[in-house]
């Protein structure tokens, strides 16, 4: 699978292994790390899930994409799930191809699309004690906050 | 008819379920939406959603079947 999940942290020493080609003469990649602010609020810790049946489909769709618009040889892209700390890796994009020009483009092209269209959602741990839904809360029709810690 | 429902994120929590099977008359997911906004008070609009419907994106007007599973889709934010 070139779009695939992972609990444990995402190995990315095997993943560009995956990536290896003679014909390549170049390899680009991107990593998403756990921040710790967003929005004006200090974040402690992130927690990811994913409706995977369908995820792992948009995924590989995205990456079909990226493979017909940018001639790029090899594309893989690896997220996290489950509960990560600061400094955590969320999510891993490997492109390898003969040049790098394309390389870069086929890269933010596949982080870029992951993040909008993928079923993935990440909730934020505050230093408050507050939490959120990221895209999901502050946008609601109703303004009250959800708090899990009762 | 019965329906199954998957609840993600913030609208397994408001829900306070992942899953369940549902007894309905809703015969779109529009409807079943609405349906489902009285029950749990989702705070999300519809606008705002996407919905799938065994596992694949699906229009909001789609005439549901018996044993389809919905799956509604709030804001994503991987990455």
């Amino acid at each position: 699978m070139r779009f695939r999940f992972t609990e444990s942290p995402i190995d990315t020493v095997g993943a560009r292994r995956e990536l290896l080609d003679l014909g390549a003469g170049g390899y680009v990649s991107f990593e998403g790390w756990v921040r710790d602010h967003n929005e004006g609020q200090e974040v402690t810790r992130l927690e990811y899930e994913a409706f995977q049946e369908l995820a792992v489909k948009e995924g590989e769709r995205i990456i079909a994409e990226a493979l017909r618009r940018f001639p790029v040889k090899h594309a893989l892209c690896i997220h996290r799930i489950g509960s990560l700390d600061l400094g955590d890796m969320a999510v891993w994009v490997g492109i390898c191809s003969a040049h790098r020009g394309e390389a870069f483009d086929a890269c933010r092209f596949i982080i870029d699309e992951v993040k909008h269209r993928v079923p993935i959602w990440k909730k934020e741990h505050y230093r408050s004690g507050d939490s959120g839904w990221v895209n999901c809360e502050r946008c609601a029709a109703a303004p009250n906050h959800i708090h899990e810690h009762a | 008819m019965q329906l199954k429902i998957h609840y993600y994120a913030l609208m397994r929590e408001q829900a306070g379920r992942s899953e369940e099977t549902l007894e309905t008359s809703a015969d779109t997911p529009a409807a079943l939406y609405g349906e489902l906004v009285d029950r749990y008070g989702f705070t999300l609009m519809r606008e705002q959603l996407k919905v799938a419907v065994n596992s694949e994106f699906s229009d909001w007007g789609r005439a549901l079947a018996a044993g389809d599973a919905v799956v509604f889709i709030p804001p994503v934010a991987g990455g």
